[in-house]
């Protein structure tokens, strides 16, 4: 089947040579050495930050976009809102890279607007202050831009998925609102919820083009190091990226498998 | 003063009156059904006694409360939704419990009440297993528990038998009302099935359109429905219009055919009026015949066999009507097309509103 | 009760204007950058500059064209073999699973190196050729164009179809080009779009393989200009939402049709 010879050349290929070559040395016999260059400061520190962004824009995006979530679909919100802002979740989920990067330096730039106004508003130099959008700050602030409406996407079914009767059979059994959510609705929505962070993290960790626009690869992420090992910029160790990339298969892995795993876990309660 | 009172309940959602000019009373351990077709306002009256919706205007009281304004989680009623809704994360003793734990009854009294429960729907085996993993019947035998084991004042059951199989429907029915009585639960029963709420319940409350069509024993509503509505959803029934000739002496003619029925007081002569007869008060047997019942010639159109009964369709003038008669081995079964000589006695014939 | 709902419904419209300023504020702060090109006053200035920069229509029009690529290719590889796996294979789905959710777990700038460590050196020496960014793209689209397709097969009952056709004496290539594929435009087409989406705004792939596209011309003027890749932000953005909107119109799927790991 031509498919699976695509598949094959294009996506399992180069993920087995990269595992293959993590082990490999110039020669092509095994070595531990790549792994063992792992533990390079500045790859450590790349890891550390890339984990602390995706950890920081997945946990500060899901609750934000949860709450909106809730709002638009538990809240009382006119039914028109719902539908217009899981649209726009649609489009902005979509939204990342150049143009995104570009939107954040014309709000929170050293000219952008926000920046300016509330310079010339309420006197307060965000800059002087030490604020930097090119730094983990800024790019956590750029990063659930993209965060947020994944989540209202994903979790909006799960809260639709809430049944009217659980609640109202918890009220009848005596709970209050707050008990209902502490004992009902949030133990069903916390795998989802957490499912939905985990592929949130995934979803930061591999991000590039978005760091890279927005700081012209001067942060040290892991995206950004492989991306050097490409463009040949610093240190070409062929076996380093090796090593660097399938550090990030086994933490991509780890997250979609923890997401997959999650998921199943409420739609076995929920068929 | 009754055990729970509704008073001149009306319900007005949006663009229509969902309920209205309810009123109702109800004795503590008493089996009441609300009967009617969707959309006849049942479940919504039963929400309100829940809690879940109020009342436009009018009282609910329980006990000798007044509860009208009394969120839900105050009334200590029980309910059984048509869904079973357990909640999906917790095993089946963890549902039962659930009231328990949210008026912090101690473990140990927690523990013993719902192994009790188990017990009473003979669950004990499947405490442990979550929703997904028993079957619907099971599932809803546990919110049964789950609403009973607060020794609520009223239990509520919305259509609880729906969702469920033929057969499991008619065990459960039998369990639920064994229950009840065990228990001695006042119950509000909602269903659309009539023979549900005729082998289940103390009173029928027959619903249509926002409104009571009439409240009684099954024995009163199934023969003497005093509404065309209230005769014609409970049963077959054959509804003729007739012409009223003696009203005292109960005449009227039928498609220029003479019948005789009980004296007729909501009528005058020569006035139009509606008469029912249940096909089962038919008999096309000669020893059944009494002086002074009706008898009439017609003509057999078709015959259906339907197990235990023996339906046979004739016309009579421009009517068609139903007889339905016990299958019995030595029974003379009809012929399609042959004249046949039916008859039944005068107070089967009911003259409605 | 009734309280309690009005003040849950202020808290809703709290946290929803909050989101809202969240994501207008950036959106707005850019449209009003590209207008202040001219000193003192709005202007058209920085769009007429990007519209006259000869670039812009060089790369724009490479990134459909790849995007085109990428598409036809993408039909003509998954929409036989997902309607395979329905008829005859469902066994295959879970690899088919499998497939579809690895390029979540290789974040593009991972693919990039692993496509060019195989392919710089013989016997294939495909990273000059766009052959291999069509391949990676294609890479980046196949978990929506997958799904959009699988969704579609879902929702008609393709084996009577098939069974019916074929009672007809209809032969394979018939019955997928005259009756699978037209009652799959909608899935096809929605899909269709999402790859345009992915292809026309991605940076990684064609950075790092060093082709003209789209992306990188963006992020290339970004260094040299100040207004003008704010307006390009805008048409970009526009472009983005034309291809949703259409996407939308076409189906009502909405969840799970997000890009992922792949744009960023």
């Amino acid at each position: 089947m031509p498919f699976l010879i695509f598949a094959f050349a294009f996506l399992i290929l180069p993920t087995l040579n990269i595992i293959i070559g993590s082990f490999q040395d110039a020669t092509g016999a095994f070595t531990l050495e790549n792994i063992s260059q792992l533990s390079q400061p500045i790859v450590l520190s790349a890891y550390l930050t890339s984990i602390e962004l995706s950890l920081v824009t997945a946990v500060a995006g899901g609750l934000f976009g949860f709450l909106i979530a809730y709002a638009i679909v538990l809240g009382g919100l006119p039914r028109w809102l719902q539908s217009a802002v899981i649209t726009f979740s649609g489009v902005a989920s979509n939204f990342a890279g150049v143009p995104l990067a570009f939107a954040f330096i014309s709000t929170l730039g050293r000219l952008g607007l926000v920046s300016v106004l509330l310079k010339s508003v309420f006197g307060i130099d965000i800059y002087q202050a030490g604020f930097s959008l090119y730094n983990f700050l800024g790019l956590s602030l750029t990063y659930i831009y993209f965060q947020i409406p994944l989540m209202i996407l994903i979790i909006t079914p799960a809260l639709e998925g809430l049944r009217s009767e659980w609640r109202e059979a918890a009220e009848n059994l005596g709970a209050t609102p707050l008990v209902y959510w502490q004992r009902v609705a949030l133990p069903i929505l916390l795998p989802n919820l957490l499912a939905t962070m985990v592929l949130l993290f995934g979803n930061a960790f591999g991000a590039y083009a978005t760091a890279y626009a927005l700081t012209g690869g001067t942060i040290n992420l892991v995206t950004i190091l492989i991306g050097n090992q490409i463009t040949g910029d610093v240190l070409n160790n062929p076996g380093l990226g090796n090593s660097l990339s399938l550090g990030m298969i086994v933490i991509m892995a780890l997250s979609i498998g923890g997401y997959t795993l999650l998921g199943q876990r409420t739609s076995r309660w929920i068929k | 003063m009754a055990f729970l009172e509704l008073n001149d309940v009306r319900k007005v959602f949006a663009l229509q009156t969902a309920v209205d000019n309810f009123n109702l009373h109800v004795e503590q351990g008493e089996f009441i059904s609300f009967l009617g077709p969707s959309g006849c306002g049942k479940t919504t009256t039963l929400r309100m006694i829940a809690g879940f919706e109020h009342p436009t205007t009018g009282q609910i009281r329980l006990g000798n409360n007044d509860v009208t304004a009394r969120p839900p989680n105050q009334r200590n009623m029980g309910m059984v939704f048509q869904s079973y809704a357990l909640f999906p994360h917790m095993s089946v003793a963890d549902n039962i419990a659930f009231g328990l734990t949210i008026a912090r009854t101690p473990a140990r009294e927690t523990k013993k009440r719902v192994g009790e429960m188990l017990a009473l729907i003979k669950l004990e085996a499947l405490a442990d297993r979550y929703p997904y993993q028993i079957s619907g019947g099971q599932q809803q035998r546990v919110a049964l528990a789950r609403a009973i084991v607060i020794r609520p004042q009223v239990l509520l059951l919305d259509e609880p038998l729906s969702a469920l199989d033929a057969k499991i429907r008619d065990s459960l029915r039998v369990e639920i009302r064994a229950i009840q009585r065990q228990l001695g639960i006042t119950t509000i029963y909602v269903t659309h099935d009539q023979e549900e709420a005729f082998s289940l319940s103390d009173r029928i409350v027959v619903m249509n359109a926002g409104r009571i069509e009439q409240v009684g024993t099954p024995f009163e509503i199934y023969n003497f429905p005093r509404t065309a509505f209230a005769a014609s959803f409970v049963g077959t029934l054959n509804v003729f219009p007739a012409t009223v000739v003696d009203a005292a002496a109960g005449r009227i003619m039928v498609d220029n055919i003479a019948l005789t029925t009980e004296a007729i007081t909501t009528a005058g002569v020569g006035q139009q009026i509606n008469v029912a007869l249940r096909p089962e008060m038919i008999s096309l047997n000669e020893s059944e015949r009494h002086d002074g019942d009706n008898q009439l010639t017609c003509v057999v159109e078709n015959i259906t066999f339907r197990g235990s009964i023996v339906r046979v369709q004739v016309r009579l003038g421009n009517q068609s009507l139903l007889v339905d008669e016990f299958n019995r081995p030595d029974l003379n079964v009809p012929q399609t097309g042959h004249q046949i000589v039916l008859s039944f006695p005068r107070n089967a014939c009911l003259v409605l509103g | 009760m009734l309280k309690k709902r009005a003040s849950g419904s202020a808290w809703s419209w709290l946290w929803f204007a909050l989101g809202a300023a969240y994501f207008i504020i950036p959106l707005y702060a850019t449209v009003d950058f590209s207008l202040r090109a001219k000193r003192g006053e709005l202007s058209l200035l920085a769009y007429a500059n990007v519209l006259k920069d000869p670039r812009f229509g060089e790369t724009f029009l490479f990134s459909a064209e790849m995007s085109l690529l990428t598409i036809v290719t993408g039909i003509i590889l998954i929409v036989p073999t997902a309607y395979w796996i329905h008829i005859r294979l469902p066994k295959l789905r879970p690899v088919m699973e499998f497939i579809t959710l690895l390029p979540f777990v290789v974040p593009a700038v991972v693919l990039v190196f692993g496509l060019i460590r195989i392919y710089s050196h013989p016997p294939f020496m495909l990273v000059s050729s766009p052959a291999l960014l069509v391949a990676a793209y294609l890479v980046l689209a196949l978990p929506y164009l997958y799904r959009s397709v699988d969704t579609g097969l879902r929702s008609i009952d393709i084996r009577s179809l098939t069974e019916a056709a074929q009672s007809l004496g209809a032969t394979w290539p018939t019955i997928i080009i005259r009756v699978i594929l037209p009652n799959l435009r909608a899935s096809i087409l929605s899909g269709a779009f999402v790859t345009f989406a992915i292809v026309m705004g991605e940076f990684t792939m064609a950075s790092l393989l060093v082709w003209p596209a789209f992306g990188p011309y963006m992020d290339l003027l970004s260094s040299s200009k100040i207004y003008e890749p704010s307006a390009l932000a805008v048409i970009s953005f526009a472009l983005t939402w034309g291809t949703t909107a259409a996407i939308q119109l076409l189906s009502r799927r909405i969840p799970g049709q997000a890009p992922m790991a792949g744009l960023k």
